[in-house]
Order: C-alpha cells, then sequence, then structure tokens
C-alpha cells in the first residue's frame, strides 16, 4: 500500500528526488551523538505547541472579561480540554528547556563554527522568540499571577535607556497593564510570533541541511587522522526512527503531567488587589530576575535596574554574536569553553537561587 | 528747628506716629491671643523643665501636645505672664495667675473652649463641643458635681501637657489604648473600693472576641469601653438597653431577637438582652456548643427537658449540626480533588455558598424560630450537596484520566518496542 502511494506521488512530484538529501544526510557517530535529539526534541515540541494551541482558540477568548472564564470552560467543561490546556503548558516549558539545552549543547560542541555562524544567529533568534512565547502566553489565563508576573516584566522592560518608556507603551497598550494588553500578547502570541518563527525555523533547518551536522573539533581532528574511524549513520530512516522514538517518549511525559499534574489556573487576576508576596517569573526568566534583584539601587551614578538591564542586553549581543569571537584556535576554545562554563554555573545558580529565595 | 515750627510740615508727621503707635499695638494685641507661640518666650517651660514630678514639663513634652501646636501656651489654662523671668511677676496675681487647676474646675475650664462652637471651628471645625455636656451626665461628672476628686476628669483620660488627638497611636484615647486608660482606675481595686463595682472588667474583656479584632487584627472599629459605655457620657447600659448598645453592630441579631420570643420572657425576668448569653466584657467567639442541650449550651441555663425551649434548642442544634458536618465531609472530598490537580472552582463557590447559608442560620437562631433556622439550612445542604457531587464527579475523572494515561502509556510501550525492533531489523538487513 505504501509503495502504491510512494509511486503515485513519485510520477507526479519527483517524491524519491525531494527525499534524496535526506537518504544522503549522515549523522556523525561519537560520544556526544545523543546531543542531537535535542534539536529535533524542541521541533517536536514546538509542533505540539502549535497542534494544541490552534485547538485551544476554539474556546479561548482573548478579553479580560471573558479569558479566565475561557480558560475555566476549557479545563472543566470542554472534552479533553484540560488535556490540551495541560499539555500546551506543560509542553511549552519542556520547549524552552530544550531549546536551551540545545543552544548550550551546539556551543559546548562549538557547532556555531564555518561555515554554521547563520545556523546558530537564527537559532539564537528562535531562542529569544520562544522566550518571547513564554512571556506573552503567560498572560493569557489572565490569572492573579499572570497579571502581577507581566506587570513586573514589562516594568522592567521599561527601564531600558532611551525606548524603554515607549516599549513598555507598546507592550502594554498603554500605561497600565490592562484587557488591552491581553489582546495586544494575545496577537503577538497566535499571530506575530508565530509568523516570524515560521520563516527563521524554516531558515535554520535549511541552514542544517544545507551544511549537515557538525562533529566536536577533536572528533574531527581524530577522523582527519584515522579515516578508518569515522563512523556515520544515515539520517533517514535510522537516526529518523531513534528521534521518533525519544518524540513517543516526550509524549508519555506530556500524557503524565497533564494526567497527574494538570496545568493549575489560579485565581483570576484582580488589577485593583495587592500583588500576591514573593512573586516571581516562570523560572525560565528566573536567573535574569534575581539578579536584578540582587543589583544595588544605586550603582555609581548609574541606576541598578537599568545597568541590570543594559547588562542582560548587551550579554545577550555578545552570546548572539559567539561565532564571530571564536577564531578556531585553542586559545579561542579556551576562551569560549572558560565563558560557557561560567554561563551555565550563572544561569543554573541564579535560578536555583532565585527559586529558593523569598 | 523752623521745621517743627511749621504745622504744615508736622502734622502729617504726627499723623504717621499715631498710626505707626496703633499698628504696633495690634501686633501686640495679636501677640497676646496667640499667648505663647514658638517665637515667643516661654519662662514657664524653662523653670518647670528642671523640676522634679508632677512640676515637671519639658519643652520637648509640650511641644508634642496638640493644644501648643495650635498656639495655646500655659496661660491659656493657668494664666500668668510667661514672657516675664521674675517668677513673682510671671505668676502674680497681677498676671492672673490660677496656679494648679482644682479636679473640680478641670472640666469647665476645659468646657470653656471645647464648649465654644466659634472659637473650635477655629481650630478644628469637625470636633463636637457637647463634651462638657455629655460629661455633666455621665457618672463621672454626677459624682464630680457632688464633690467626689477621684473619679476621671478630663486630664485623666486624655492626658495634660502632651495631649495627643485621638488619631495618635500614642494617645491614650487611640482606639486600642481606650480599654487600658479605662482599665487605670476601674482595674485598681483601691481606687473602686468605695464605689462597690467589680475591677475585672479589663481582665475580661482582653479575653474576649472585641478585644482580639482590635489588638489582633488591628480593626480599629472595635469595641472599646468607650464604644458601649459612652466616652464623655460613660454611663453603664441599663438592662433594658444592652440590646440597643449591641445592634449598633449586631443590627440582625438584634432585630431578631426583638421578634422572639426571649425578648418578653427576659424583660419580665429583668434579665439583660444579649449578655444573659454571651457575657458582658468577656463576649468569647460563638460556638454551636452554646446552643442545645449539651455541655456547654447556654440554653440549659433556663430550659430543663421537657420544655419548648429544650426541644426548640435541641432541634436547631440538630439542624446546625448536619449541615456543619456535611458542609465538613464536602470541603474536605473537594480539597481532596483540588490536591490532585482539578479543576474545582464551582465546587468552592457552592461550599462559598454554603458557608454564608451557616452564618445566616447562625444569626437566624436569635430569632428562636426552628422553621426559620431550617430555611436556610436547606438552603446550606443543598449547595453542599452540590458541591459534594462536583467533588465526587472531579475525582471520578481523576481516576478515569489516570486509567487513560495506563493505557496511553502502554500503546506508546508498545510502539517504541515495535520501533526498536524495526530498527534493529533494518540495521541487520
Amino acid at each position: 500500500m505504501l509503495n502504491v502511494i510512494r509511486k503515485w506521488l513519485d510520477e507526479r512530484f519527483g517524491w524519491e528526488e525531494l527525499m534524496a538529501p535526506l537518504r544522503h544526510k549522515k549523522v556523525p557517530l561519537h560520544k556526544f551523538s545523543a546531543w542531537y535529539f535535542l534539536g529535533g526534541m524542541t521541533l517536536f515540541l514546538f509542533g505540539i505547541q502549535v497542534v494544541t494551541g490552534i485547538l485551544l482558540l476554539l474556546y479561548y477568548r482573548p478579553s479580560a472579561n471573558e479569558a479566565f472564564e475561557s480558560v475555566q470552560y476549557i479545563m472543566t467543561r470542554v472534552q479533553f480540554g484540560w488535556l490540551i490546556r495541560s499539555i500546551h503548558s506543560w509542553s511549552a516549558n519542556l520547549m524552552i528547556f530544550f531549546a536551551f539545552a540545545h543552544m548550550f549543547s551546539v556551543a559546548f560542541l562549538r557547532a556555531y563554527r564555518k561555515p554554521r555562524e547563520l545556523t546558530w544567529v537564527s537559532g539564537m533568534l528562535l531562542l529569544f522568540l520562544v522566550l518571547g512565547f513564554g512571556f506573552s502566553g503567560y498572560l493569557l489565563p489572565w490569572n492573579t499571577l499572570a497579571f502581577f508576573a507581566t506587570k513586573v516584566g514589562t516594568e522592567i522592560t521599561g527601564q531600558v535607556p532611551l525606548i524603554g518608556r515607549q516599549t513598555m507603551v507598546f507592550l502594554r497598550g498603554g500605561e497600565e497593564v490592562t484587557g488591552a494588553t491581553l489582546t495586544r500578547f494575545f496577537g503577538f502570541h497566535v499571530a506575530l510570533l508565530p509568523g516570524i518563527t515560521t520563516v527563521l525555523l524554516l531558515l535554520h533547518i535549511a541552514l542544517i541541511q544545507r551544511f549537515g551536522m557538525s562533529a566536536p573539533p577533536s572528533v574531527e581532528a581524530e577522523w582527519a587522522a584515522h579515516p578508518e574511524k569515522k563512523r556515520e549513520m544515515s539520517f533517514f530512516p535510522n537516526f529518523m526512527l531513534r528521534e521518533l522514538m525519544a518524540w513517543y517518549i516526550a509524549l508519555g511525559i506530556l500524557g503524565a503531567l497533564a494526567a497527574i499534574a494538570p496545568w493549575e489556573l489560579g485565581a483570576k487576576a484582580d488589577p485593583f488587589a495587592a500583588a500576591p508576596a514573593g512573586i516571581k517569573p516562570e523560572w525560565y526568566f528566573l536567573f535574569m530576575f534575581q539578579t536584578l534583584k540582587l543589583i544595588p539601587a544605586k550603582v555609581g551614578f548609574i541606576d541598578g535596574e537599568i545597568l541590570g538591564v543594559l547588562l542582560f542586553g548587551l550579554a545577550g549581543l555578545l552570546w548572539l554574536l559567539l561565532p564571530f569571537f571564536d577564531r578556531g584556535d585553542k586559545r579561542s576554545a579556551r576562551w569560549t569553553m572558560g565563558a560557557l562554563v561560567f554561563v551555565v554555573a550563572y544561569v543554573v545558580a541564579m535560578t536555583v537561587y532565585g527559586h529558593v529565595a523569598k | 528747628m523752623d521745621m517743627w515750627r511749621n504745622k504744615r510740615l508736622t502734622r502729617p508727621l504726627w499723623l504717621l506716629l499715631l498710626l505707626c503707635g496703633a499698628a504696633g499695638a495690634a501686633f501686640a494685641d495679636a501677640q497676646n491671643a496667640n499667648s505663647q507661640n514658638a517665637a515667643s518666650p516661654n519662662t514657664c517651660v524653662d523653670c518647670h523643665s528642671a523640676m522634679d514630678a508632677p512640676l515637671k514639663v519639658t519643652a520637648e513634652q509640650f511641644a508634642q501636645d496638640i493644644h501648643a501646636q495650635r498656639g495655646l501656651g500655659c496661660v491659656s489654662c493657668h494664666g500668668g505672664d510667661a514672657s516675664k523671668d521674675d517668677p513673682d511677676e510671671a505668676m502674680g496675681k497681677a498676671a492672673g495667675f490660677r496656679g494648679k487647676i482644682k479636679r473640680t474646675d478641670i472640666p469647665a475650664l476645659c468646657g470653656k473652649c471645647h464648649s465654644d462652637a466659634a472659637y473650635m471651628r477655629q481650630h478644628n471645625p469637625s470636633l463636637r463641643t457637647d463634651q462638657l455636656s455629655q460629661y455633666q451626665t455621665s457618672v463621672h461628672g454626677k459624682l464630680l458635681a457632688k464633690g467626689d476628686t477621684n473619679v476621671a476628669v478630663c486630664v485623666d483620660c486624655h492626658g495634660v501637657h502632651d495631649l495627643r488627638p485621638p488619631k495618635d497611636p500614642r494617645s491614650p484615647v487611640y482606639p486600642a489604648n481606650v480599654a487600658a486608660t479605662c482599665a487605670h482606675c476601674h482595674a485598681d481595686p483601691n481606687h473602686m473600693k468605695a464605689y462597690k463595682i467589680p475591677t475585672d472588667q479589663f481582665e475580661k474583656y482582653k479575653a474576649s472576641a472585641h478585644y482580639e479584632a482590635l489588638t489582633v487584627r488591628g480593626d480599629l472599629s472595635a469595641p472599646n469601653c468607650a464604644t458601649c459605655h459612652g466616652n464623655h457620657g460613660a454611663a453603664p447600659p441599663g438592662v433594658d438597653t444592652v440590646q440597643n448598645v449591641c445592634s449598633t453592630c449586631h443590627v440582625f441579631q438584634a432585630q431578631l431577637f426583638a421578634s422572639s420570643p426571649h425578648k418578653a420572657a427576659f424583660q419580665a425576668a429583668s434579665m439583660p438582652g444579649c449578655i444573659t448569653c454571651h457575657s458582658n466584657h468577656k463576649i468569647v467567639h460563638t460556638s454551636d456548643a452554646m446552643l442545645g442541650t449539651g455541655k456547654g449550651s447556654v440554653c440549659m441555663d433556663c430550659h430543663s427537658e421537657g420544655d419548648a425551649g429544650y426541644k426548640a434548642a435541641a432541634e436547631m442544634a440538630q439542624q446546625l449540626g448536619q449541615l456543619t458536618a456535611d458542609a465538613k465531609n464536602a470541603d474536605e472530598l473537594v480539597t481532596k480533588a483540588q490536591d490532585s490537580g482539578m479543576e474545582v472552582s464551582e465546587a468552592r463557590t457552592e461550599l462559598d455558598q454554603t458557608r454564608d447559608s451557616l452564618t445566616k442560620a447562625r444569626v437566624t437562631i436569635h430569632s428562636l424560630d426552628v422553621a426559620r433556622v431550617n430555611q436556610d439550612v436547606q438552603a446550606g445542604l443543598k449547595t453542599t450537596a452540590k458541591a459534594q457531587q462536583e467533588g465526587k464527579a472531579a475525582l471520578a475523572e481523576r481516576d478515569f484520566r489516570r486509567k487513560g494515561l495506563g493505557l496511553a502509556l502502554i500503546a506508546i510501550l508498545i510502539m517504541l518496542v515495535g520501533l526498536g525492533m524495526y530498527i534493529r531489523q533494518i540495521e541487520k538487513s
């Protein structure tokens, strides 16, 4: 049956020709090969986001008066609405985790080296977009935590010199977080960000397809010295089938999380209520939030929060341009590894500290 | 010299001098009116700050006084001339020095300004001006008029020389401090010996729900001594008017009590309304145990087995008990579902309504009408049953989800095994 379909497609669209690059694509086999699954896993979770997001759109209403109630309706009245919403929320968090893990794995393997600089840049931009998805989607249930987290988050944006206030007003749709902010964030979440992401994602995948998978410099050197040691696996179907197994495991984990720990809805946002004590952002923004909390109110003549925002902006820019600092020599490798270890340790430590801090 | 002889030139000069003199006199009057403001000297404090108590009054202490802040000084009450350095002149008869004010004269002295609406309007237009007339109707005022100087006069409650407005938390008449201020005399057995009244009111009040609301919750509207007894017109509420006092806050309970058979019965037996069951100063948190026929029931203080009151009490207690128990079971069920991650906000709303019905039923008890109480209880039982049903449904849904998860995981496992075998097969071949 499959052969009949394949033949039908081949006669009309040249299916075999289209699939040829996949068949010729090879995956290097070495001790770090497992890390190659991370990108695919992020892509799979993004797919889950798209599918569950579209299903949620059937019932969700993006207004301050109806948003909370519509999510409540999805959770209690819609058949399997709880499953869709919980999977959407859990997979969003897992997607961000895997996006970070993928980014760090690429950095540790130094897979961004020539000619893959643009693959890295597109990937980093995708990571920023994923964080944007997280920030905009968090407000959509219009619950107390989301409301105040958005208030704090947009306030921090307001600290950016020169364009901060204008950006904050643009994000909020006014001076305060209101129903206008919710509608605006909904627009970002379901139209603007997905549109940009689709374009960047296609570019990212096309670049990977164009340049193939990178082996770490040490492995490349060893293979160059001993070509007989070079080991590879066909991407299709061998690696793809293994990736499929990983996706099935992820699907099982998502199902278990949704059934055992459905994503909480909380209480409806009350703009006139006091902010809950010890309010914190989602875990993926915690390292930045905790850093801003630790910076003194004034550092010399500059406001502490402004300094923090500027430093994070600069760090993000430097990280985006990482491939252009790595000259491919041993000195660069040492510096990159040192910076990487520091960044990972800092992000993990600050996230844990932010989680336990009151 | 010719100039002085020229009348056309000297007339305006004399007029100018006259005007200057008039302006100077007017300025001096204004200074006297304000007595001692910050710029004028106060020789009273210069000496009294160096004296021992009770004559000691420091400048820091007096600066805190609301009267001093409004421009009044020592001489406003004590007379004399605070600008003179010589004590004989400053406290001389010629300067109108009155010295220490006699306790019997204090209310009238304070009333001189505080009963003058026109004067008080200049300083604090919102302040009442009937304190003196109220005081004269109080037990304190009446006894003072009879010459009893042991009773409280203005300064005993409000303080003197560092007198602060009642809104100031340091004032002895700040709502949270009133009880301690009254207790200063009323909890002193020696002071109260002559009046033959109890001295345990403050101790009892400290164990009350009112005191807890005032001091623990910080609710300044919670009753203190003055709320029930009055402040300037302080007097114990009479037996017949106790419910009127309580009803200023507990409106519904008072209305229901007024329509109940207890109203006439209590009056006939000369029993005070609310405090017969709830006590007066030691008004503790109510509990359902106060109702019914069991231990701790206040109904049994008067009623006995077989009478109508006994039956009504038993019936109402049984109804309340049933609603309380059902509400507790429903709450446990809903909490269990909530802890399992289920969305139970609708059940929580039903339980909130149950709580409202229970509160309403507890208030309706004051009518002693079993049918009316039953009406509230039935409304509560209805919402409880709904909450219970929703809690059970949520737990059933939880179980369904977990079974579904089990089946899905088995299916995924089969897929994984199948894929593993397929990979092995294609890699072998």
